[in-house]
């Protein structure tokens, strides 16, 4: 295959899986701002923060009010990681690889996205407007990735975009569970009180997450509810999960071709590291510094496939294949 | 329930193809004529909104961008179609024949032992004043001695009837796509009619298309690619197309590189080496070292690849100079040169503005003429003399004198007309028809092509971008 085609494979996945997941960030934060005590400032930064926009956000607005964040997430053009610019991106991507995906892959995200940059146009929005808008990019994801698993073939292709897909999940999911850090009690008694446990229910159910964890667990509790967003084996959000699928992809990818053995090497170790570390270790470490740590080392994966399949320089393949 | 009928059909003063002057059906529309008048009005409009539906959902689109977003448009298609009867194909295909044999000629001769231009009959400073002529390519012998691989050839029917060569296109004719999806569109509206009518097909195009482009490379399982300049390119939609109904790799510039005299492919499993590309860009692009040093989309050290054999390129660099409009002038006595045969296909006259009697005739009469440059395409650099003002004839007439070598003139011909479905009723509409021509083994002429048609009243322009449509074009066998 292609590296272009690759890369635009992986990209495409990655844009809409980032769509969603903004969506998502925006999701969690109505949530958790429902759930303070009337009275309080709203808190927009913290999702700011913990998905690393603050500073782009900061070149355009003064401050984060609500009406700033909920426009510069969801459709300005300054904003690279706009629920817009995604699927402009994921769309262009689609494009130039019509002649390899589905029929109905693109028909879906093309009207996807003209759907998402009408909307943009609308002046007057009030907060339920805002509601359903995140509600719809997530079904038009959702549709997506439906539409994926029923018309690909289960080829090289296909295992590029569930990289691409799970790579992207993997870092937004330890950006939900960030925010909650970023997140201001009113005053420091409140932790472990009840607020506090309905901030941990809301970054359940922005991954939704929330009946999954419910069936297992029976008290709402910050370790176990890290435990399962981390490292939890079976949940299709989860950090452990994601890489997991990640690598049941790489590793198809890379089955016959040296090329992605550094890629294939950093991804195991840090899946074997979370196999290996129990929910005390994390809280041990520090859970900021260890979601943080982890973003890191998945930006390495990102960057090492990239390197093994997407920008082959000529240098490496005179080496590479012996040729005079 | 109201029949179709053509009773009120008005063909004008023009050469009408579906019906003589006395109203009698031409051969080959009879059966057409009959299974529509016992279709009912309705039914012929759900036709054809069914048939722009498709069109959409297909993303059959040429793409107009602006502002960075980007808008695709269809090609609207009529679904009267444009009916070729199988004696008037013959001739036609045989003239196409001849002259893209007699142009193949010409070309390998213009870049070798320029025979033609020692026996004087084309000047040589027509032939090497022009853009289209490449110096780089002097002393090629592109594999099998192909250089035209594809060709469109832009024809139009006079008021006679007479089949005339408007253009030859010999670098990267574009339209196919809209031939192959035509035939699908139509085969659904008229599943009867289909049944009925021996209609030659044309779905096998990109297998003869890919058989060609494995021929020229010589090998027996070479790699083919097809080059696009990408996705912002208007035809890029037929790019990805063509690609995918051969089972190919679509590439771009930026997936290719020359390494160790091979032009490779960068993939996931490291480099692949390519055996033969589809260019759908532009020759003076191909490679910025070689040609133009502007190009972005190009492939530094191709043309090297290419001069040392271990590439084929379709169409060959060069063959642009066939597609001068003053070379055009002359391609009569080229097939007389080459062939020793009398051409089977005319072209439009043409006056050539180098040549004095020509030239004096040209700035008298400008005001009946269509004035044309040499190098332009797509309607550009032309002066339509009947539809212009009195300034402009005169800005042309200083244009010409000041080089004459640049400029041809031909009288306005009337196209002529097909029935066409505006609002609820059939109007005649100009047309002219696109074939075709696949040059491997042998010449292969494609029997169908596109019809492309002024959708606009009265109009001449059948260019998509200025209102032009197309219909599907049925050759009987």
């Amino acid at each position: 295959m292609l590296s272009r085609v690759a890369n635009s494979i992986y990209w495409m996945n990655r844009y809409v899986e980032r769509a969603e997941n903004y969506a998502r960030f925006m999701g969690v934060t109505f949530n958790l701002i429902l759930d303070l005590p009337p009275g309080g400032q709203q808190q927009w930064e913290p999702m700011l923060l913990a998905s690393g926009d603050n500073h782009l956000f900061y070149k355009h607005y003064d401050k984060p009010a609500p009406e700033n964040v909920l426009r510069f997430i969801s459709f300005d053009p300054n904003n690279p990681n706009a629920v817009l610019s995604c699927l402009y991106k994921a769309r262009e991507n689609a494009r130039s690889i019509r002649e390899i995906i589905s029929k109905e892959m693109w028909e879906h995200l093309n009207q996807f996205y003209h759907r998402i940059r009408e909307l943009s146009g609308k002046k007057k929005w009030n907060m339920d407007n805002w509601q359903d808008f995140f509600s719809e990019v997530k079904m038009g994801s959702q549709l997506f990735f439906g539409i994926i698993d029923s018309t690909i073939t289960r080829n090289e292709g296909w295992h590029f975009g569930r990289l691409g897909r799970y790579i992207e999940r993997a870092d937004k999911t330890s950006r939900f569970i960030d925010v909650k850090y970023f997140i201001l009690l009113p005053e420091t008694d409140f932790v472990g009180s009840n607020y506090d446990q309905l901030q941990w229910s809301a970054v359940l159910k922005s991954v939704s997450a929330f009946n999954m964890y419910r069936q297992t667990h029976r008290s709402i509790n910050p370790s176990e509810i890290v435990e399962f967003l981390v490292l939890g084996r079976e949940f299709p959000r989860s950090i452990y999960y994601c890489l997991q699928q990640a690598e049941l992809s790489l590793k198809k990818i890379q089955s016959d071709a040296p090329l992605g053995r550094p890629a294939v090497k950093l991804l195991g170790k840090l899946l074997s590291h979370l196999e290996y570390s129990d929910v005390n270790d994390i809280f041990v470490f520090g859970l900021h510094e260890y979601l943080d740590n982890f973003q890191l080392s998945l930006n390495k994966v990102g960057d090492a496939v990239f390197d093994a399949y997407f920008a082959l320089k000529p240098v490496s393949e005179s080496a590479g294949t012996g040729e005079q | 329930m109201k029949l179709n009928s053509f009773d009120g059909y008005d063909i004008g003063m023009f050469f009408d193809e579906m019906f003589f002057l006395n109203g009698k059906t031409r051969e080959g529309y009879e059966t057409f004529r009959e299974e529509l008048e016992r279709m009912s009005k309705e039914e012929l409009l759900d036709k054809q909104h069914a048939a722009e539906r498709t069109l959409h959902s297909m993303g059959i689109t040429f793409n107009v961008y602006s502002e960075g977003q980007g808008i695709e448009r269809i090609m609207p298609i009529d679904i009267i179609p444009r009916i070729i009867a199988k004696k008037e194909w013959t001739a036609l295909e045989k003239g196409l024949i001849q002259r893209v044999t007699a142009l193949n000629l010409f070309i390998d001769d213009v870049y070798n032992e320029q025979r033609i231009l020692k026996d004087g009959v084309i000047p040589r400073h027509v032939v090497e004043s022009s853009k289209g002529f490449l110096k780089p390519c002097m002393g090629l012998k592109p594999p099998k001695d192909r250089w035209c691989h594809i060709t469109g050839t832009d024809l139009i029917r006079d008021d006679k009837g007479e089949f005339l060569v408007l253009e030859d296109n010999l670098r990267c004719p574009s339209g196919v796509s809209y031939m192959l999806e035509n035939r699908e569109i139509l085969k659904k509206s008229y599943p009867q009619i289909f049944e009925r009518m021996d209609i030659q097909h044309v779905s096998n195009y990109p297998i003869r298309l890919l058989e060609m482009l494995q021929y020229i490379s010589g090998k027996s399982n070479p790699r083919v690619v097809v080059l696009t300049p990408g996705i912002y390119n208007s035809a890029y939609f037929e790019h990805s197309y063509l690609a995918q109904q051969m089972g190919v790799e679509l590439v771009e510039s930026s997936d290719l590189i020359v390494s160790n005299g091979r032009v490779k492919m960068r993939t996931t499993k490291g480099f692949e080496t390519v055996d033969v590309i589809y260019r759908r860009i532009d020759d003076t692009f191909l490679d910025a070292k070689a040609f133009n040093p502007q190009s972005l989309i190009g492939v530094d050290g191709i043309f090297d690849v290419y001069k040392s054999g271990r590439i084929a390129l379709a169409n060959a660099p060069g063959t642009g100079i066939a597609d001068d409009k003053v070379v055009y002038a002359y391609v009569p006595r080229i097939i007389r040169y080459y062939l020793d045969e009398e051409p089977l296909l005319n072209n439009v006259h043409t006056y050539i503005c180098e040549e004095k009697e020509d030239c004096k005739y040209v700035l008298d009469n400008i005001e009946q003429l269509v004035v044309k440059e040499a190098n332009e395409a797509g309607g550009y650099g032309m002066l339509i003399g009947p539809k212009s003002t009195k300034d402009e004839c005169s800005e042309f007439r200083k244009r010409i004198q000041n080089n004459p070598r640049n400029y041809i003139a031909q009288p306005t011909i009337s196209l002529s007309r097909v029935p066409t479905i505006v609002e609820e009723d059939f109007e005649g509409r100009h047309v002219d028809l696109r074939p075709y021509i696949l040059y491997g083994e042998k010449v292969e002429v494609i029997p169908g092509g596109l019809t492309r048609v002024a959708l606009r009243k009265g109009s001449l322009v059948v260019n998509s971008s200025q209102g032009g449509g197309s219909k599907d074009t049925w050759v009987l066998d």
